[in-house]
């Protein structure tokens, strides 16, 4: 389990060690061919900064070598906005007085409609983490009723237990996001003040269940605000590291969501520049050339359209954030604001404009 | 030096070594100690099991050796894992070098019934070391079912060849959760010191050392590789300078935002 490997680090030492890196790390860790953990360190360490432009070379390079030009498309689906948990930056927290709303079988089937529509073959469905109305067995019905509109299901939910995945896995579910929001032990707890995810060790080795209950594909990253986000990084990619080499079988996706202004409102404690997630795209793509990397719509749109070559492999579009969003109710509570607000088909032209393939289906649940 | 650990057993010289072909046992017995080397594989086939006063196993008597049986000879699963009992029983030790090679020409390790001889040994409480082609998902299915180590070969069996294998070498050794011992082919202290810059836990030599002018010199001269490409490794090796294709900037549009 990741957790006997996380307690063996502590965070201020690795965020001093990446804070002391220097120019001549970061054109050591540039310079190989493969890079580990410590090139990582590197790479995003302020030290890295002045080589932006060559590691985004590199990470284009690399990128196009073996993902080729190609940029994959999915787009999320809310099913409920109830939620148990207090989470101080999401507009679903349990005190965050809004009127909940969680989607019938028929309207289920109604957004399903809507977004294959669009031309989406991929769909990530998300809730919050309510069990009593959207435990396992909602969800297993959602995915029961979305699977003839899509090729590729994936999920964003509460963390469950590996029969439960397993369980899900046999209805259909391909892929599952887990972000751990943020690494730090204590303001973990500070962010996750009630409801179960609060247990800090349940949430690191959740994708451990995942793993053993053999799923395609597991989906890791942290929110970008609660915290250093260099620290954070680096722990990430050390938990991509580890699962890379127990679940090789598992494919991985990391994304790289920025705290984004919400009903309720928290401030980010730490603010990320657009030139230092370019400097941890590029990091990432560097240090894994297999991982997939994954865009959401809250960046800006120029943001967007330039990051197509840096290293990103996948995009959502036209998303909404909030239950029924697509068609059923457009105006119910949003998870968190958008900033790229164009539609899935005016976002296809753009990476199209760039010389890219969209790819829209990239699975089969035949293969599953 | 650091040290390699695997299984139970902690090590501090990363060269282990063969038996097999050396001129007279006497001349085996200097070698390998002058080589530094406390692994050192027996094949079963060559010691005479009821006999406690073994030639080959008389001259390996120091502390400084652990034995280390291989299944050599074996062509199946079944048949490996006999000869592993076997060794367990006459030589005390549940360490066993898995080799199935059916094929006598180029001894080509059979990937079928290593993993399955494998998964059954593990089970019954041997210390596993596979020796396997150069295959990385091999490797992480022999890591699945429990083996303590991969011994990947560098070329064929005997060919003094060195790292033919590199690249996929390269892939095991980024991927494996337990030690990597690059085995066959290494005929020369470089390709020795190549295995271990490249982040090899561990090399087998055997002919390389077996059938030189001076095996004894030899043997020492891979010591000292060994220990070199270590040190190396754990240094860094600097890289020959990649320089990024000049195209036309990708992050100037970080000025408009
Ligand atoms: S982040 Fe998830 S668990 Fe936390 S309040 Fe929002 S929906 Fe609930």
């Amino acid at each position: 389990m990741y957790q006997d490997l996380f307690y063996q680090h502590n965070w201020d030492d690795v965020k001093a060690s990446i804070y002391s890196k220097t120019a001549h790390d970061v054109e050591r860790a540039l310079g190989k061919e493969k890079r580990t953990l410590e090139d990582f360190k590197a790479l995003i360490s302020p030290a890295a900064a002045p080589y932006l432009e060559q590691m985004a070379q590199l990470s284009h390079q690399l990128t196009k070598k073996r993902f080729g030009n190609t940029i994959q498309m999915y787009t999320p689906m809310y099913l409920s906005n109830e939620c148990q948990n207090i989470c101080t930056y999401c507009g679903f927290s349990l005190d965050n007085k809004v009127r909940r709303r969680t989607l019938s079988d028929e309207e289920i089937i109604r957004e399903a409609e809507a977004i294959r529509g669009m031309g989406f073959e991929h769909i990530l469905l998300v809730t919050g983490e309510a069990n009593r109305t959207v435990g396992v067995q909602y969800i297993k019905k959602a995915i029961e009723l979305v699977k003839p509109y899509f090729s590729h299901i994936a999920m964003e939910v509460q963390p469950m237990d590996q029969d439960e995945y397993e369980e899900l896995i046999e209805a259909g579910l391909n892929t599952v996001l887990v972000y751990q929001e943020t690494y730090h032990k204590e303001d973990y707890k500070k962010h996750h003040p009630k409801g179960k995810k609060s247990n800090f060790d349940y949430r690191v080795d959740t994708p451990d269940r995942l793993g053993k209950a053999g799923i395609h594909k597991i989906g890791l990253g942290v929110l970008i605000g609660l915290e250093d986000w260099r620290t954070d990084s680096f722990f990430t990619a050390a938990h991509l590291d580890y699962l890379e080499r127990t679940y090789w079988q598992t494919k991985y996706s990391i994304s790289f969501p920025r705290l984004r202004p919400f009903s309720g409102g928290l401030e980010p404690k730490v603010e990320m520049t657009d030139r230092e997630l370019v400097q941890l795209i590029c990091a990432y793509r560097l240090f894994d050339e297999e991982v997939e990397l994954s865009l959401s719509t809250r960046e800006h749109p120029i943001f967007r359209d330039n990051i197509i070559k840096l290293g990103i492999t996948s995009a959502s579009a036209g998303s909404k954030t909030n239950p029924g969003g697509y068609v059923v109710e457009p105006e119910s509570l949003e998870q968190f604001e958008i900033s790229d607000e164009r539609s899935a088909e005016e976002f296809a032209e753009m990476v199209k404009s760039q010389g890219y393939e969209v790819v829209w289906k990239d699975w089969d649940l035949a293969l599953q | 030096m650091d040290q390699l650990v695997i299984a139970d057993k902690t090590f501090n010289s990363r060269l282990f070594t063969g038996t097999g072909k050396f001129m007279s046992n006497e001349l085996m017995e200097q070698s390998l100690l002058a080589s530094g080397s406390e692994l050192v594989t027996v094949a079963l086939k060559r010691v005479d099991v009821d006999n406690p006063e073994d030639d080959v196993l008389a001259h390996l008597k120091h502390d400084q050796f652990n034995l280390l049986p291989n299944t050599s000879g074996a062509r199946t699963a079944k048949e490996a894992v006999f000869a592993a009992q076997l060794a367990r029983e006459a030589l005390g030790t549940n360490w066993v070098k898995l080799e199935i090679h059916p094929d006598p020409k180029y001894l080509m390790p059979d990937p079928i019934e290593t993993l399955q001889a494998a998964e059954e040994m593990v089970k019954q409480g041997f210390v596993v070391l596979p020796y396997i082609h150069a295959d990385p998902v091999l490797c992480k299915r022999l890591e699945d079912v429990g083996c303590a180590a991969v011994m990947p070969l560098g070329a064929p069996i005997g060919s003094n060849k060195g790292l033919k294998t590199l690249d996929f070498l390269e892939i095991i050794i980024e991927q494996s959760n337990v030690p990597v011992v690059v085995d066959a082919g290494i005929g020369a202290p470089s390709h020795a010191a190549h295995a271990m810059e490249l982040g090899a836990d561990a090399v087998l030599v055997n002919t390389a050392i077996a059938v030189a002018g001076d095996p004894v010199a030899m043997g020492k001269a891979f010591g000292q590789a060994v220990e070199a490409g270590r040190a190396a490794h754990l240094a860094q090796v600097a890289q020959p300078r990649v320089t990024a294709e000049a195209s036309s900037p990708l992050t100037g549009f970080l000025n408009q935002l």
